[in-house]
Order: structure tokens, then C-alpha cells, then sequence
């Protein structure tokens, strides 16, 4: 049996020297006269264990982790490359807990496949989506995806189904797909990983809903601090032009449909919608006013679907498997998987992909396994720069649409940041306003102005200046920018400003009973 | 040829290939700072008059976006990311040892012209934070001293 080994191409394995480790394990194997067929996949997502390398042996995948450069001589000592104990051997890769114990729909090739062939994608259930897309009539492919309850990942979680829908109903000579690749949430990942780890998944997702509502130009709208996303999907999109899965007559149907890679220039406002289709048109990314919605005058003003990665990512399978089968995943109105990521203060970082209803603690601590420091978890900040702190108080929220929303917190894009209790709750208040001063197109006064005027009061405050006037001044802001701001920017800062302040009064100079009292 | 000229041939040459796409502005600045590292002023007018817009329209195109710069960089840029997650993972200490290092702030160059340093918020990498970029290559549980060793090696190799 000829040797197989897998070391990741993904860039945050490569942050932690996944390339040595290739580079250590080529030149090991040459000097011993092993040959080994090397492959860079994309990553499990079992960030605690990268670099991850696995070897193919007859019971399966088995995996090695975390390795680094010095380890190799010993793995080849101990005959790693069929699958032999080490002390770095972590059994069957699919049998690690952590893996095993999510249902990946979306991210169900990363990180076993070469991102970037063809052959693979297409070998591991790839192109089946757009297969039975290409039989069926347009308002039926709309029809599969309105049945699967899917509903935008990028967090504002509008059914899919019914925007498409709009653009499929909209008449026009020219429609437009982008896909908002513009992940500038922090804390998360997940697009990039399917970028990365999985490029032709977005490129099938894409051309899906180009052909269901009558697009034949789609753009990937990247942010350019993703340079190895951009190289892998213009890989990706070149085999796919020449394997006639994109472009004209595609795969013999008629069908037009051509994608094109277009890149940010580092503004975070540029992943609202309408500042993102401003973007692609060449002018600066200032929010427009809605209606009128993208989905009737979108990019240069032609009806045009815009979805987040893991939406379009989403389709494939939907359309392979059936709606059914991804709604009959997940709780309440919150339909399939979400992608989560873990990051921060967390022992076991990485990628859960789970239907909704998880709690917010079983992925702390079932997943996450605690804090990374040994120290308590004190607060949580999920869904991005935007998303509420919770407390521990609030741990047992499950992760679905609604149940978030009620405590006025939100799901958004699945990214969880986890801090200890050294973290001021007051110091990243203070963060989140500069963040939106640093971040704000300028188009509405709340926004441009509050977010300034919100830093500078939060240095005061932290400053323990009179409390008494800041405290409720703070909060007047906030009231001003969550109802006068134009877009999400503005009126979602106040999210982690106020949960800050609400839940640890204490950090910001004030106990609990002063507090409620103004 | 002078520097200038050279310039104006690069950033002509780039306007010739890209004008002709929908919304050609953005992919024309970027391919403008590939080439030289920078969008300089003197290059403002040629895209205004290729693409058929005013100064002003181009110019506030550059200065909107954080990523374009009308300055020279460094040989190398450090951008370092200042989001939740690094926070939560020493990332504020990261940054005052950086800055201190360096000898320089946020948007400034070092005196010898090595590295620039810049601000991100976020690079996708908080699975393993703290997390610089410098360059295309991004580097995961940055500490004080790995930064240290980082600096040396990527001085090596520029």
C-alpha cells in the first residue's frame, strides 16, 4: 500500500507552522528512502491539535497532533507512517470526540480533501447539488432552498429562499449573485475556512443560485487580508472555467453562469450589503438607504442576491440531499447547522459545526473544554464585534435565532470569543466604541459622531470621572445610536457596550444596586 | 528613465488593462500598490482621466479604505490584529511590546525603513491568538519573544 500523508494548507495551521512541518516530513521521508504521497488539505478545524497530520492506514484516517518540526525524526522512528503509536497519536481522526460528535453538512469535505482538486471535490459527493439543479424548473431549485429553512449565515438570518425568490421574480436583462466573502467579523472564520479548505463547495453554491434566478455574473466579494482564500478560489474558479462547470453551456445546459474574485480594501463596513455593492461599483463604501432592496436594485442598480459564504456553501448540499433533509436538522425557526467557531480564552479552539439547539454552555465546555488559562470564563461575546457579553448567567441560552434575540443578544455570524476574569468589561466597552469610530463610513451623525463621543466618555468613565453624569450619558448614546444609526454598525455597537455595562457594573466603577438606579 | 516616469508607465499600463471592467476603480488602486507598494499622488490624475472621474473621486476613494496608503511602506508591513479575541489572549500586551520594539506607533515606519506597522482588526486566525500578518504570512500565538525571532527571520529573508 503506498503511504498517503496529510499535512493542512489552511493558513491558521500554517500560523503555527504547518509548513515546516511539511517541508521536515518531505525531507525525513527522502533521507529514509519512504516514499509518501504528500497532500495539503484544508483543516479539521481542531485548532488545539494543528499542526494535524494524519496517515491513511486500512482501519481509516489516523491522525498525529499537534506536531511540530522536532517531532518528526521521532514520528519516523516510531513508524507513524503506518499508522503506529507515538506519543502525539490521536487514534481514527473521525473518532475524535470533538469531531465526532457534530453533524457537518456544510464543512462535511474540509479538511479531508485537497482543496484545490477537482477530481476530489468531485469524488467526495461534489457537483451532485448542481447536477439535480440543472433537471429542475428555476422556481423549483427557489422552492428547495425556501423548504430547507435556510436563512442567512451571515447573521442577519433572512430566509434565503425568499430573497431569492425576489431576484427569480424581479424581471431584468441583467441579474447579479454576490457572495459577501467580506468577513471582517472578528472572532470568526468560517468563511475563510471554506474559502480555504473547500473553494468549489462556494463555486457550485454560487452557480446554483445564479442559474435559479437568472444571474449569469456572480462576484466573490473577499477582504484582502485573506490572501490564501483569494489564491484558492482563483485556483478553484480557473479549473472549474476549464472542467466547463463555469462560464457558458455549462456542463451542456445552456446555462451562463461567470464568477470573478473581487477584493476589499480593509473597511469593516464594506460586509453591510448595500456600503459592500457601493464597494464593487468603485466608490467608497458608504451604506445606501433601503428600499430599495438589493434584491430589486442591487449592484449597479440591476436585481442582485447577495449572501454570506455559508449560505451559498449551504446549497450544495440542500440541493443533493433535498430541503427536507437539511430543515429536518435544528430547532424552532432556526433550521440545519450553524458553523460555529470557537476562539479567545478557550481551550480547545476550532470549528463546531451542530444543528441549532446546542447550549451555549455544552460548546464552552463540552466543546471548548474551558478556558485556555485554567482561569474562570467570565464573559462571552458571540456573533462578532456587534454581539452582546454574555455572563455566566446567560450560558444556558441555546444557540438558536430566537432564544438569542430574547435576551438581547445575538447569534449573528456563530463567532464565540471567551475571556477570564482578568478581562475589563469597561476596557472593551471602550474598544467596541473606538472600533465603530475607526469602522464608520461617516454617512449618518450617530454613528460618526456617537461612536467618538462614546470612547470619549468611556475614557472618563474608566478614569472613575463623575459617574453619576456619565453613566446615564452613556447610555443616552447608545439609545441614540441602536434607533438613529443608518446600518448595523451604528446601531448594533451599543450590543457590547450595554451588555458590558449591564452585566459587570463593577468593571465600570459601579455596583449593581447604583446602577440600576440610574 | 527617471523614477517618476517609470511610475507613470507602471500605473498606465495598469489603467490600459482594467478600465474596461464594471466598477474597475478598486482592482486598478490594488493592482497600482501590488506593483508599488503605495498609491502615490502623482498617480491620482492618469486614473481620474482613464476612468473618466474627478481627483477628488479617486482621492476619496484611497482615503476611505484603511488598506490603501499614499505613503511609501516599509520593506515589510506588520499588521497587527487588536480584535476581541487577541484581547482575550494577551494580544493588548502584544501591542505594547510591538510599539515598543519597533520604536514606532500605529501607521508609522520604522527609522531604517524595515517595517511599517499597521493595525487589523481581525485576521480570521483567533483560533490561535494572538495573530499577526506580516506580509501575506500570518503567524498564531504570538508572543513577546516569538516576535522577537519572527522579526529577526523575516529581516533574513527581505
Amino acid at each position: 500500500m503506498s503511504i498517503t500523508i496529510f499535512v493542512p494548507c489552511d493558513s491558521t495551521a500554517v500560523s503555527i507552522g504547518a509548513d515546516r512541518v511539511a517541508k521536515a516530513i518531505s525531507q525525513e521521508a527522502q533521507k529514509r528512502n519512504i516514499t509518501i504521497n504528500l497532500v495539503r488539505n484544508g483543516s479539521r478545524g481542531l485548532y488545539w491539535l494543528e499542526p494535524m497530520v494524519e496517515v491513511v492506514t486500512e482501519a481509516g484516517r489516523v491522525a498525529y497532533g499537534p506536531v511540530e518540526v522536532k517531532d518528526v525524526t521521532s514520528l519516523f522512528d516510531a513508524n507513524f507512517v503506518n499508522g503506529a503509536a507515538h506519543p502525539l497519536y490521536l487514534g481514527l481522526t473521525e473518532e475524535i470526540e470533538y469531531l465526532k460528535k457534530q453533524q457537518r453538512l456544510t464543512f462535511a469535505r474540509i479538511g479531508i480533501t485537497d482543496p484545490i482538486s477537482l477530481e476530489d471535490y468531485i469524488s467526495h459527493d461534489g457537483y451532485q447539488g448542481l447536477s439535480n439543479a440543472l433537471k429542475l424548473s428555476q422556481a423549483d431549485i427557489v422552492k428547495a432552498v425556501t423548504d430547507s429553512g435556510l436563512r442567512g449565515r451571515g447573521g442577519a438570518a433572512f430566509p434565503t429562499g425568499i430573497k431569492w425568490n425576489t431576484v427569480l421574480n424581479t424581471p431584468s436583462e441583467q441579474k447579479y449573485i454576490i457572495c459577501n466573502a467580506d468577513e471582517g467579523d472578528s472572532g470568526t472564520f468560517s468563511d475563510r475556512m471554506v474559502m480555504e479548505s473547500d473553494p468549489f463547495v462556494l463555486i457550485e453554491g454560487m452557480t446554483i443560485a445564479g442559474i435559479a434566478v437568472g444571474a449569469t455574473q456572480g462576484y466573490i466579494y473577499l477582504r484582502v487580508e485573506y490572501p490564501h482564500a483569494h489564491k484558492a478560489l482563483n485556483t478553484a474558479i480557473e479549473k472549474a472555467y476549464a472542467a466547463g462547470y463555469l462560464g457558458d453551456n455549462i456542463q451542456g445546459s445552456d446555462k451562463t453562469f461567470n464568477l470573478e474574485v473581487r477584493l476589499g480594501a480593509g473597511a469593516y463596513v464594506c460586509g453591510e450589503e448595500t456600503s459592500l455593492m457601493e464597494s464593487l461599483e468603485g466608490k467608497r463604501g458608504l451604506v445606501r438607504f433601503k428600499p430599495p432592496l438589493p434584491a430589486i436594485s442591487g449592484l449597479f442598480g440591476k436585481p442582485t442576491v447577495v449572501n454570506n459564504v455559508i449560505s451559498l456553501a449551504s446549497v450544495p448540499i440542500i440541493l443533493d440531499k433535498g430541503g427536507d433533509y437539511y430543515r429536518d436538522f435544528g430547532m424552532g425557526r432556526s433550521r440545519g447547522t450553524l458553523p460555529l467557531q470557537l476562539a479567545g480564552n478557550l481551550k480547545n479552539t476550532g470549528l463546531v459545526e451542530v444543528a441549532f439547539g446546542l447550549t451555549l454552555r455544552e460548546l464552552l465546555y463540552d466543546f471548548g473544554g474551558g478556558s485556555a488559562t485554567g482561569r474562570p470564563i467570565k464573559a462571552v461575546q458571540v456573533g462578532g464585534p456587534l454581539g452582546s457579553y454574555l455572563p455566566e448567567s446567560q450560558f444556558d441560552t441555546p444557540l438558536d435565532y430566537e432564544a438569542f434575540a430574547a435576551n438581547w443578544t445575538v447569534l449573528g455570524h456563530g463567532g464565540v470569543v471567551a475571556f477570564d476574569d482578568t478581562a475589563n468589561m469597561a476596557e472593551l466597552a471602550r474598544y467596541n466604541m473606538e472600533f465603530c469610530a475607526v469602522e464608520s463610513c461617516g454617512k449618518c451623525t450617530p454613528c460618526r459622531i456617537g461612536s467618538t463621543r462614546g470612547y470619549e466618555v468611556m475614557d472618563e468613565i474608566i478614569a472613575g470621572q463623575a459617574l453619576d453624569k456619565n453613566i446615564p450619558l452613556l447610555r443616552d448614546l447608545c439609545n441614540t445610536l441602536l434607533n438613529g444609526s443608518l446600518c448595523a454598525l451604528g446601531g448594533m455597537t451599543p450590543y457590547p457596550v450595554l451588555s458590558a455595562l449591564n452585566h459587570f457594573p463593577k468593571d465600570f466603577g459601579i455596583d449593581d444596586e447604583a446602577n440600576s438606579a440610574v | 528613465m527617471t523614477e517618476l516616469n517609470t511610475m507613470e508607465t507602471t500605473v498606465q499600463e495598469i489603467i490600459t488593462a482594467l478600465k474596461d471592467k464594471p466598477g474597475a476603480l478598486l482592482p486598478i488602486l490594488h493592482a497600482v500598490q501590488d506593483q508599488l507598494g503605495y498609491v502615490p499622488a502623482d498617480s491620482v490624475p492618469a486614473i481620474a482621466k482613464g476612468l473618466n472621474l474627478s481627483r477628488a473621486e479617486v482621492h476619496g476613494v484611497i482615503s476611505f479604505y484603511h488598506y490603501f496608503r499614499d505613503t511609501a511602506p516599509g520593506k515589510q508591513t506588520i499588521h497587527l490584529c487588536r480584535a476581541e479575541s487577541c484581547q482575550a489572549m494577551g494580544g493588548k500586551e502584544l501591542e505594547a511590546h510591538v510599539k515598543q520594539s519597533l520604536g514606532i506607533d500605529y501607521h508609522e515606519t520604522t527609522a531604517d525603513g524595515k517595517f511599517s506597522l499597521e493595525p487589523v482588526y481581525c485576521l480570521g486566525n483567533c483560533a490561535c491568538s494572538p495573530a499577526i500578518q506580516i506580509d501575506h504570512d500570518i503567524y498564531g500565538r504570538v508572543t513577546a519573544d516569538s516576535f522577537e525571532s519572527i522579526i529577526n527571520q523575516a529581516e533574513e529573508i527581505a
